[in-house]
């Protein structure tokens, strides 16, 4: 069985520790170019390659991450 | 399939808990106490105990915890949780009650209080943040900071023949018959932050039992106090607050042998 997953970041929150980009099995997070209202660079999912396994999201301090998942 | 037909609401594994406000927390980016919040917040959801929670804040950087879970808060002066705790546990036995505190607050100024509430086999759940820094006041040194390590007061490193020894508690107190459940934690990676989580809620769970205080440590890092990145923070603590205060449980009363 495998899955498919997806993230979406809330990128006004999020302040850019990077502690999910280090967690992240499949390298599907890193944090972005663009700043937000704050000035820290937010976390942003990239590829495809998530399987939707919340790690990212359970280490998250700001608990900014909402994680879907799919069977395929 | 594309990654817009995955993300509905229908597929949500993972959301923030509900418990947790939405009030942007003011902790440093990568801070430990945001993480051990949620995981509070995620057992008292799970356990569906909300509204009969109470719980006690200390002094600290920690001590806004009341504006980000949305349960019943005190608010203790320094190091006085515990006592605190005990009179609420004492006058509301079907509670759940438990105190959040740091190392400055606990291990330090509340040394007696915690020590005594522990003596007296209080039904209380503690949740201990150690990252061996005052994190609030400036990076100053703690009781519980290593030797060698650099602080705002301790510029060349903490040095035993000045600053004495670090206080290792959990050990001390798991000698005390009134403890029910002790045991160190982490919350760096997923790992051990599921861990933490379920190490959390056993504590919730004996302290309804009435066989004595459950103790959670969380070894945590103040990258900011630390003058590193959160990351090379997480790394520094697995390298040289781990082999100090290592992980696992130290005391559990009710484990089969």
């Amino acid at each position: 069985m495998a899955f498919k997953g997806a993230i979406e970041v809330d990128t006004a929150k999020c302040k850019g520790c990077g502690v999910c980009v280090e967690n992240c099995p499949t390298k599907s997070i890193e944090l972005s170019k663009m700043v937000n209202s704050k000035g820290y660079n937010y976390a942003e999912m990239v590829g495809e390659a998530c399987i939707g396994c919340s790690n990212c999201a359970i280490v998250c301090p700001d608990s900014v991450i909402t994680v879907y998942r799919v069977k395929i | 399939m594309n990654i817009e037909d995955i993300k509905k609401p229908e597929n949500i594994v993972y959301k923030k808990t509900p418990i947790l406000t939405d009030n942007v927390m003011h902790y440093c980016p990568g801070c430990s106490h945001g993480t051990v919040h949620k995981l509070i917040a995620e057992v008292i959801e799970e356990m569906g105990i909300q509204e009969e929670t109470i719980a006690v804040s200390p002094v600290g950087c920690s001590v806004f915890a009341y504006n980000y879970l949305n349960v019943d808060w005190q608010q203790a002066a320094h190091g006085r949780a515990p006592a605190l705790a005990t009179a609420a546990k004492r006058l509301n036995p079907e509670k759940y009650v438990f105190t959040y505190q740091g190392d400055g607050d606990l291990a330090s100024i509340g040394t007696a209080e915690i020590i005594h509430a522990c003596s007296r086999g209080e039904n209380i759940v503690v949740i201990f943040i150690n990252n061996g820094i005052y994190g609030m006041t400036g990076g100053q040194m703690a009781p519980t900071t290593l030797l060698g390590m650099k602080t705002s007061t301790t510029p060349y490193g903490r040095d035993a023949k000045l600053n004495g020894f670090p206080l290792v508690l959990a050990p001390m107190i798991a000698q005390l018959d009134g403890t029910a459940f002790i045991t160190r934690q982490s919350v760096h990676t997923a790992v051990a932050a599921r861990k933490a989580k379920a190490a959390i809620k056993k504590a919730f769970e004996y302290s309804q039992k009435g066989i004595g205080l459950s103790f959670v440590e969380i070894v945590a890092t103040c990258n900011s106090g630390w003058k590193m990145s959160p990351t090379a923070a997480n790394k520094w603590m697995v390298e040289n607050m781990f082999p100090k205060y290592p992980l696992g449980d130290i005391k559990d009363v009710l484990k089969q042998e």
